[in-house]
């Protein structure tokens, strides 16, 4: 694949055609934050702080940084005041369910975010579906999914297959940013395996 | 019936067709479209069998079930052609009369007739009626001539000429060129002109490659893809292969709401009967090109309209979108390049083929060409569909095609657009509407919904209709619409309930910002437009509920009372004998009295109350009054003269 010139924050930068604003700023040392971004995994786009300004065919309009392929004459700004605007009301929308979350809180003093702003509502879950994806992408066990949609939407061990699996494997646990899948999963081992469960009596 | 296996074919059976239809023997057309059935046009079409049986009128006159006429509340409605005398809210007790009146007779039964609710005129045919006499019809016009389930009906009327065109005369770059010529931009929201779409789905590469007529039509009220799909599915049809054709495709995918069970079996009787005929499948009019189609029901997830999330849902994944670029011309179902039009895109096509790019782009304004259906709806005269060249302007919508406000209510606001759509003023009445206008003016065309308001809707209960809509519909994939859609909805609803407090427009403002410009797909990024666009035309509305408590409308249940003014009430005990919560004292020569602790606000009172004494009034942002002393509310009569 060919190289593309692109300019993020005012720096000439050359890419491979094809990657990510998110992957050529990063080549260049210029950090965009993230939170629902892994290398191992398909780019998903669901907490939008990585959300970047572009100027591409006259138009100038914010977009996922993970997402979106760089292309010719691409000009990106990474750090703008209605950036900073839209980072610090979606860490203040995040923190209202994981206001205990260190990764939440380091972004909210950078962008100035109040974890108070918004009545709490404490999930614990971002829906920053790495668990879930990880789990379907990379160790291929597909035991957590996503139930329901829009507000109502939650993360879910699948019994059958989270008694089997994951026990043993655990890989999904260091990637949550909040503590919602321990939580999560406290809850369903207690449900699912027969022997701790009965002996400290929660099934009864 | 045998193939079809080449132009002249197909030309000899229309000829054939034709010859044994004579325009003059009397054609009696009974809407059976969705809106109809629900008013039992089904009762009405078997009350017209058995009369006609009994007057022995089965061969003197044609009896033809058609798709939605667009006139909706009016249904069901009954045309008789070749006069065109139309009769509407038939009921099957009508239909005794209308046969020997009018098929025997020749004469009109003038109570069945349409009345103009304003100049009380009487208008006997249909093309007179000023709900279809300001309409330009090029699409839904032909749901009146056919019966959706018979292709022969549809070749009558000049149907399948555009493919047998592009097949055997066009070569799929002079059919992309005529649809970029025309102009043509997509019906279903974003207004992308269709021929570049066309091309780049040609030009993408990878094999094999896709084309998906989306019905799946989710705005609350709108349903003119339901209707096109109901009452001309071979148009439909027809407008695809030939996108098919111009693109290079041989699949094609009809994703239909499985709420539309009409649409359903009317497109799949009409590719059955098109595979039949030799219209569908290889070597479609003997031309080499092949194509199939196939039906999937879409099961209810208002998100999948969008396109990404519709392609997914098709692949058997969870409808939720994914970003763009890559566009789905480019990498769509399956990964492979795919181009998906609406329904009414779609039916579009054959009229540009037939007709030409300059004639179709004679209709319209600059940047949108030729007409739009619009389901009118809400507080106005004519419901219904109605179809208009781009350009009119939306007065003319309202007060000419619509017949104006009922009940002596004046007009407030249009929304259009669907629940991501905005709010237009009386101020804006006289814009020409269009793709590019609505945008301006902070609303979109959306997929043609149009809901008007009069004086009694408060329009932040509005805005919090669509957000709750919204809210309900987001899939929650990424955290500005799911968290902001929720966030914008939960200050609504304080405000409507008395609970706002300073700051919070402008905090609704700043969560407008953030959906906007950064939720992932037009649901999200659409989703302010209900709240910003009646911040910007009614923020006196918003002030006055914030800051007094108080809904200008007397709509907000939580902010208005009941009150009986004592020196009105004449103790007719009208008021108590209809209130459903017991919540009016008094009795007879005893002044009523609302007990506001008990009163459930349904506004019972204000419509018993008798209009010569108009006692009952509602309260909005003032304390009610406190009640007479009950010593003192003997009432006092005006001693009546002799």
């Amino acid at each position: 694949m060919s190289n593309v010139i692109l300019q993020i924050d005012g720096r000439e930068v050359t890419a491979r055609e094809g990657i990510t604003i998110l992957e050529a700023a990063g080549s260049q040392g210029i950090s965009i934050p993230t939170l629902c971004h892994h290398e191992k995994l398909e780019p998903y786009g669901g907490c939008r702080i990585c959300s970047v300004e572009v100027d591409a065919r006259g138009r100038t309009s914010v977009v996922a940084a993970c997402l979106f392929p760089v292309e010719q004459d691409l000009v990106v700004r990474t750090r703008t005041k209605k950036l900073d605007r839209i980072r610090k009301s979606l860490l203040e929308m995040m923190l209202a369910h994981a206001p205990d979350s260190e990764q939440l809180q380091a972004l909210a003093v950078e962008y100035g975010a109040d974890k108070d702003r918004f009545e709490k509502e404490a999930s614990f879950c971002i829906h920053c579906g790495l668990c879930v994806r990880y789990c379907a992408e990379v160790t291929q066990k597909n035991a957590l999914g996503f139930i329901d949609r829009g507000a109502r939407k939650e993360i879910c061990f699948i019994p059958e297959i989270a008694s089997r699996e994951c026990w043993e494997c655990k890989e999904c646990f260091p990637l949550c940013p909040t503590s919602a899948l321990q939580a999560a999963f406290v809850l369903i081992k207690a449900l699912t395996f027969p022997g701790p469960a009965r002996e400290s009596g929660v099934e009864s | 019936m045998s193939r079809i296996n080449s132009s002249a074919e197909l030309e000899k059976l229309r000829q054939d067709i034709l010859s044994t239809r004579d325009p003059n023997k009397p054609c009696i057309t009974l809407c059976s479209g969705s809106a109809c059935q629900a008013t039992h046009c089904k009762k009405v079409a078997a009350a017209l069998e058995l009369e006609m049986e009994k007057t022995g009128l089965m061969d003197a006159v044609h009896f033809r079930k058609t798709g939605c006429h667009g006139f909706c509340e009016q249904g069901p409605i009954i045309v008789i052609y070749p006069e065109g005398v139309c009769y509407l809210r038939v009921k099957p007790e009508d239909i005794p009369e209308i046969v020997s009146r009018t098929l025997i007779e020749k004469k009109v039964v003038e109570r069945l007739i349409y009345v103009d609710p304003t100049t009380k005129e009487k208008v006997t045919l249909e093309e007179e009626i000023p709900f279809y006499k300001n309409q330009q019809r090029l699409i839904l016009g032909q749901n009146t001539k056919i019966d959706p389930k018979s292709i022969e009906d549809y070749l009558a009327v000049g149907g399948y000429q555009a493919l047998a065109k592009v097949l055997l005369e066009m070569k799929p770059e002079q059919v992309i060129a005529e649809v970029k010529a025309a102009s043509l931009r997509g019906r279903g929201g974003g207004g992308f002109p269709a021929g570049i779409k066309w091309e780049a789905a040609r030009n993408a590469p990878g094999e094999p490659k896709y084309v998906i007529v989306n019905c799946d039509e989710g705005d609350p009220g709108a349903y003119m893809d339901r209707s096109l799909m109901e009452g001309n599915p071979f148009c439909v049809l027809e407008g695809l292969l030939i996108g098919a054709y111009a693109i290079g495709a041989h699949e094609g995918y009809i994703y239909v709401r499985q709420e539309y069970p009409l649409a359903v079996e009317n497109v799949t009787v009409a590719i059955r009967t098109a595979e039949e005929y030799g219209l569908l499948g290889k070597n479609i009019l003997g031309s080499g090109f092949d194509f199939t189609i196939k039906v999937h029901m879409g099961a209810g997830a208002f998100v999948c309209g969008e396109e990404t999330a519709l392609i997914k849902s098709l692949e058997g994944k969870v409808g939720e979108p994914k970003a763009r670029p890559p566009y789905p011309a480019v990498k769509g179902l399956w990964d492979k390049p795919t181009n998906i039009n609406n329904v009414e895109t779609w039916a579009n096509i054959p009229l540009i083929i037939n007709k030409g790019a300059a004639a179709f782009t004679s209709i319209g304004t600059e940047g949108s060409k030729g007409t739009k259906i619009f389901s009118l709806v809400g507080k106005v005269n004519n419901t219904g569909l109605v179809e208009v060249p781009m350009g009119v302007t939306l007065r003319d919508i309202v007060y000419k095609i619509g017949g104006g406000i009922p009940g002596g209510k004046s007009f407030k606001a249009v929304q259009t657009g669907g629940p991501a759509g905005g709010c237009m003023p009386e101020s804006l009445l006289d814009m020409a509407v269009d793709f590019d206008q609505l945008t301006r003016a902070g609303s979109m065309m959306g997929s043609g919904g149009m809901i008007v308001l009069d004086d009694e809707t408060c329009m932040v209960d509005f805005a919090r209709y669509f957000l709750g809509f919204l809210a309900d519909e987001s899939c929650g994939k990424c955290v500005p619409c799911r968290e902001g859609v929720k966030q914008m909805l939960k200050i609504l609803t304080d405000i409507t309930i008395g609970k706002g407090s300073r700051g919070d427009i402008e905090l609704l403002e700043e969560l407008a910002e953030v959906a906007g410009s950064a939720a992932l797909c037009a649901l999200g990024k659409g989703a302010p437009n209900p709240v910003l666009s009646t911040i910007r035309h009614f923020r006196d509305e918003y002030e006055a509920h914030i800051n007094e408590g108080k809904c200008p409308s007397y709509s907000c249940r939580e902010l208005i009372s009941y009150y009986i003014d004592p020196d009105k009430c004449q103790a007719c005990m009208s008021c108590g004998k209809k209130c459903p919560a017991e919540a009016i004292e008094g009795g007879k020569n005893l002044i009523h009295v609302v007990v506001q602790d008990k009163c459930t606000k349904c506004g019972s009172c204000l419509e018993a109350c008798p209009a010569r004494f108009g006692a009952v009034r509602k309260i909005s942002g003032e304390p009610v009054p406190a009640p007479l002393p009950e010593e003192a509310r003997t009432v006092v009569r005006k001693s009546k003269p002799l």
